[in-house]
């Protein structure tokens, strides 16, 4: 027998494996819409960059008839390749397999990688397609679950990790990906639930869809467990390809610089933003006038849109920017914002990517409602990590910013290394309007006509404290700058801030408020 | 998403801002305080059996009515000394969560 016939019977049992749950499985998971675990992979990564592992491995259950059961790949395909040629850890559930249900050989598959992921500090993407535990594999299955979610928490923070939800992600399966740090979405394709709609209906009378349980749109909408939405699976991996283009591979480097580019030509800072900091305007509009090419990569767009996070770059170099939306809500804070915004601060101090901050807000949302839903608590997160952040911080105060909110945006006080105002910027306890009415109570209720007492007021204040010159004089804001003159000013903030080195009390770890 | 929408006023600290509502906002729950002579049902159910009439003195602690739900069976108590003013449901009915079940009224 020559070598030759070696390497045959090597490609003959790939092919059968590398087939997965068969042609029929295989036919219906097209006609759900779907991607196989095998195309999803390859459509994600450089061509031919795709290496597989653990091809051959396969269960050892032996209950409930599952002895005589061959699973190819066991339900999960694992792998190494490279995105814009650099090299990502992979795993895709496999759900032509016996509904890529989880058993001991799964996650010890994607344990492994995991481990590779952490070891070789690179990135890590997961595709998770699964009915959940493989209930004949008993508590072997959970435990592969807590492995999974121990890695989970070890990387985090030290490689980027990105969770891609195609099909369904129920039960304790959900919580990897709540551990990690971007969940992709797909309509009709997504769904993430702890408790089906089945057991709901049986406990509690309450008839939903899985789609209003647990779809894309509700995890991008009113959840905010998932980070990126998008129509297609192709449009997905996009998504994912941008944001990978954007994030250092590990903790200990930066992002890749791009080419600089200056922004496109539009309407010019001045003619965006109005006077009145009562009437609106888009900030994503300020936003894209000072980033490379316009280029703005939100995340988290649909959730709390009264505050946008997201990644653009300066000079070629990734800046994660957080700002006031006063198109909606008028900008406000409340629970979803904050924790939105607290999040992602803590991403990019973990991986060495400056924070702009641009402010325009009014304060917190006034409500029992956000009372109640642990303003307090949430709203203390966004100090937090502002407090502790210790990358680059720039503020650039547009227009309002009272009270607490201008605490929280990054003010000098928790320690921004640059902060710069805009001549319109009013930093204040709070607006004129509700100042005047406590400052001048007496006045205004012993006036013969209380209501032009109380716009006399209100003017007066406004010229005496609706201003940046005040917090100027404090050295509280470093700089009132024009508007035309502010990416400049964030570029030489950030270059001044190249090598910026800070000390903090030696601690095991803090205790957010989560 | 949001330059579709119509601006609507916001008022924050006597301010009033132009601004879009989020489906959240626009959704919320308007705080009302409780009612103690309202008893409502706090999880969707069947009443199994209802052992009041209207009109009848009833002391704290007393049984009102089971409620079954989740196969289990909850008594609903008198939570003071009072009396039934009216009671909203029937033997065997289902009922939803925050329905309705007995008016009641606490005796002088």
């Amino acid at each position: 027998m020559s070598l030759r016939s070696n390497v045959l019977d090597l490609r003959k049992r790939k092919k059968e494996v590398q087939k997965g749950g068969g042609d029929k499985a295989i036919e219906k998971q097209a006609k759900m819409g779907k991607l196989t675990a095998r195309e999803r992979i390859l459509a994600l990564l450089d061509k031919n960059s795709f290496h597989e592992y653990d091809l051959f491995v396969s269960h050892a259950a032996k209950d409930f008839g599952m002895e005589g059961k061959t699973l190819h790949g066991d339900g999960v395909i694992i792998g190494t390749g490279t995105i814009y040629n650099k090299p990502v850890c992979i795993f895709a559930q496999d759900f032509t397999v016996a509904g890529g249900s989880l058993g001991l050989m799964h996650a010890r598959k994607i344990t492994k990688i995991m481990d590779h992921a952490l070891k070789m500090r690179v990135p890590l993407i997961g595709i998770n397609d699964s009915g959940g535990a493989r209930i004949q594999e008993g508590v072997n299955s959970l435990a592969g679950y807590g492995e999974i979610f121990f890695r989970n928490t070890l990387a985090s923070g030290v490689i980027p990790q990105i969770s891609v939800i195609l099909g369904p992600c129920a039960g304790g399966a959900v919580y990897s990906p709540a551990l990690t740090d971007f969940v992709f979405v797909v309509e009709n394709i997504s769904k993430m639930f702890i408790t089906g709609p089945s057991v709901i209906k049986s406990v509690l009378g309450e008839e939903i869809s899985m789609e209003e349980l647990g779809g894309a749109k509700v995890h991008s909408e009113v959840t905010g467990n998932a980070h990126f939405y998008a129509k297609t699976e192709l449009e997905c991996f996009d998504q994912i390809k941008s944001l990978i283009s954007y994030i250092p591979r590990n903790n200990s480097k930066k992002a890749l610089a791009h080419e600089p580019k200056a922004p496109l030509k539009g309407p010019s800072a001045e003619d965006i933003v109005p006077v009145d900091p009562r009437i609106p305007y888009d900030m994503r509009d300020i936003l894209k006038s000072i980033t490379d090419g316009s280029e703005f990569l939100e995340v988290m767009e649909d959730f709390a849109p009264n505050i946008i996070i997201g990644f653009g770059r300066m000079e070629g170099e990734t800046v994660g920017f957080v700002a006031n939306q006063p198109m909606v809500l008028a900008g406000v804070l409340d629970c979803d914002s904050s924790d939105k915004a607290a999040r992602f601060i803590r991403y990019c101090d973990a991986f060495n990517i400056p924070i702009v901050t641009m402010e325009d807000l009014p304060g917190y949302l006034p409500g029992a409602d956000q009372e109640h839903a642990g303003v307090i608590r949430h709203g203390a997160k966004i100090l937090y990590a502002y407090s502790e952040a210790t990358v680059a911080k720039i503020t650039v105060i547009l227009r309002k910013a009272y009270g607490g909110g201008y605490i929280a945006m990054n003010s000098r006080h928790l320690r921004a290394d640059f902060v710069f105002a805009w001549p319109t910027a009013e930093i204040a306890v709070m607006g004129p309007e509700g100042a005047a009415n406590i400052v001048f109570r007496k006045e205004i209720a012993e006036a013969e006509n209380p209501e032009e007492m109380r716009q006399q007021k209100i003017q007066e204040y406004k010229e005496k404290f609706a201003n940046p010159y005040v917090a100027a004089a404090q050295g509280y804001i470093d700089e009132v700058i024009e508007p035309s003159q502010t990416r400049a000013r964030i570029l030489h903030a950030l270059q001044v801030s190249e090598n910026k080195s800070v000390f903090l009390p030696n601690k095991k770890h803090g205790i957010p408020p989560f | 998403m949001a330059e579709e929408k119509e601006l609507k006023n916001l008022i924050i600290q006597g301010a009033v801002y132009k601004t879009t509502f989020t489906k959240k906002f626009e959704n919320r729950v308007n705080y009302e305080t409780p009612n103690e002579n309202m008893l409502y049902s706090f999880i969707p159910g069947t009443i199994i059996d209802i052992y009041v009439k209207t009109r009848e003195k009833v002391k704290e602690g007393e049984t009102l009515l089971l409620l079954e739900a989740m196969k289990m069976q909850n008594q609903v108590r008198m939570p003071f000394d009072g009396e039934i003013v009216k009671i909203h449901v029937k033997k065997d009915e289902v009922i939803p969560n925050r329905h309705l079940m007995i008016e009641i009224k606490k005796s002088k």
